[in-house]
């Protein structure tokens, strides 16, 4: 599967508002925690926020707090608000759709479709709730 | 799974006292005869639920009684939760060696709970509770299948830290 850095980028920043919805956290707070460009990331927030998945916060310190469901909403669901998941393998057009395109289609949507039930079937919530159960087991603080 | 908050926080944590105060509305025991026609009932209200559909499953049931509930009962398990005293789902399973090739582990072959009930942390429990009893038995694996569409079900098994494992599922019209 191919993810675009924005998608990562989202679910990053999705997770980190989500761990702590009381918390504000600023754009510069994710992108210095996770090396990652500010000036991409701060796109990613706009376009969360128009989502309804993050909260710009107004006054001091500004930032972003999360806003949509923690239980309800999937990996897949955050995603596909940045890209339609594109397939594993890039299939060209070919000039002849006999049965050897047609299995090896077939090969390509099998692997698809698994890769799309696991994102759609790992809320939030189940990711974090992972990532916690690693950090204590490694005993390192999440995300590092 | 009981976390510290540090994940997890303040609203979107489900309350300590709420959350103790539904536990101690639900009781996970053995089935028991009686539970039979209950047990049918939530299977077909889940099967409505999810594909709109009912399939007379009567026979069925009835033989995973006898060899779950009405036989000994040595490894194999087939639990229901009551909320107030009143029967609202139930887990099925067993620790078994060398099924598809695999060594000793638990299997869990059903979890149910009635539409109305969800999210309130039935499952959970009954999930919790199968996997204290499977350890028991000697297992530190437990194994399920969930139909690909039931998103419901795949949703809350991964919510119960389960992943994909290491058995690929296969099949073909015959």
């Amino acid at each position: 599967m191919k993810l675009n850095k924005a998608s990562l980028f989202a679910l990053i920043a999705v997770l980190e508002l989500a761990s702590d919805p009381t918390k504000q956290v600023s754009t510069n707070e994710i992108a210095e925690k996770y090396g990652i460009s500010t000036h991409h990331l701060a796109k990613v927030m706009r376009n969360l926020v128009y989502h309804g998945l993050a909260q710009a916060a107004r006054g001091v310190g500004g930032g972003y707090t999360f806003s949509g469901n923690i239980k309800r909403t999937t990996l897949l669901d955050v995603i596909q608000k940045f890209e339609n998941l594109e397939s594993v393998i890039e299939m060209p057009k070919l000039a002849v759709e006999g049965p050897i395109v047609i299995e090896l289609k077939n090969v390509i949507h099998e692997i698809d479709n698994l890769t799309r039930v696991v994102l759609d079937t790992i809320t939030l919530e189940t990711a974090l709730k992972s990532a916690m159960q690693q950090s204590l087991s490694k005993s390192v603080t999440p995300g590092t | 799974m009981d976390y510290p908050g540090m994940l997890l926080h303040g609203a979107q944590q489900q309350g300590g006292k709420e959350r103790a105060d539904m536990d101690s509305r639900i009781v996970i025991r053995h089935a028991e005869e009686k539970d039979l026609e209950t047990v049918i009932k939530i299977d077909a209200a889940v099967s409505i639920d999810l594909y709109g559909t009912v399939v007379d499953k009567v026979a069925y049931w009835q033989g995973i009684f006898d060899y779950f509930v009405r036989r000994i009962k040595e490894k194999r398990y087939f639990l229901v939760a009551e909320l107030d005293r009143e029967v609202v789902g139930f887990i099925v399973g067993e620790a078994r060696a060398w099924e598809f090739g695999s060594p000793l582990c638990g299997w869990v072959f059903a979890v149910e709970v009635y539409p109305g009930t969800r999210t309130m942390g039935i499952g959970q429990q009954m999930f919790r509770e199968i996997c204290q009893r499977l350890r028991k038995t000697g297992v530190s694996t437990v194994r399920t299948m969930v139909d690909i569409d039931n998103k419901v079900t795949l949703s809350f098994y991964r919510s119960q830290g389960m992943r994909t494992g290491r058995n690929i599922e296969m099949e073909m019209q015959i």
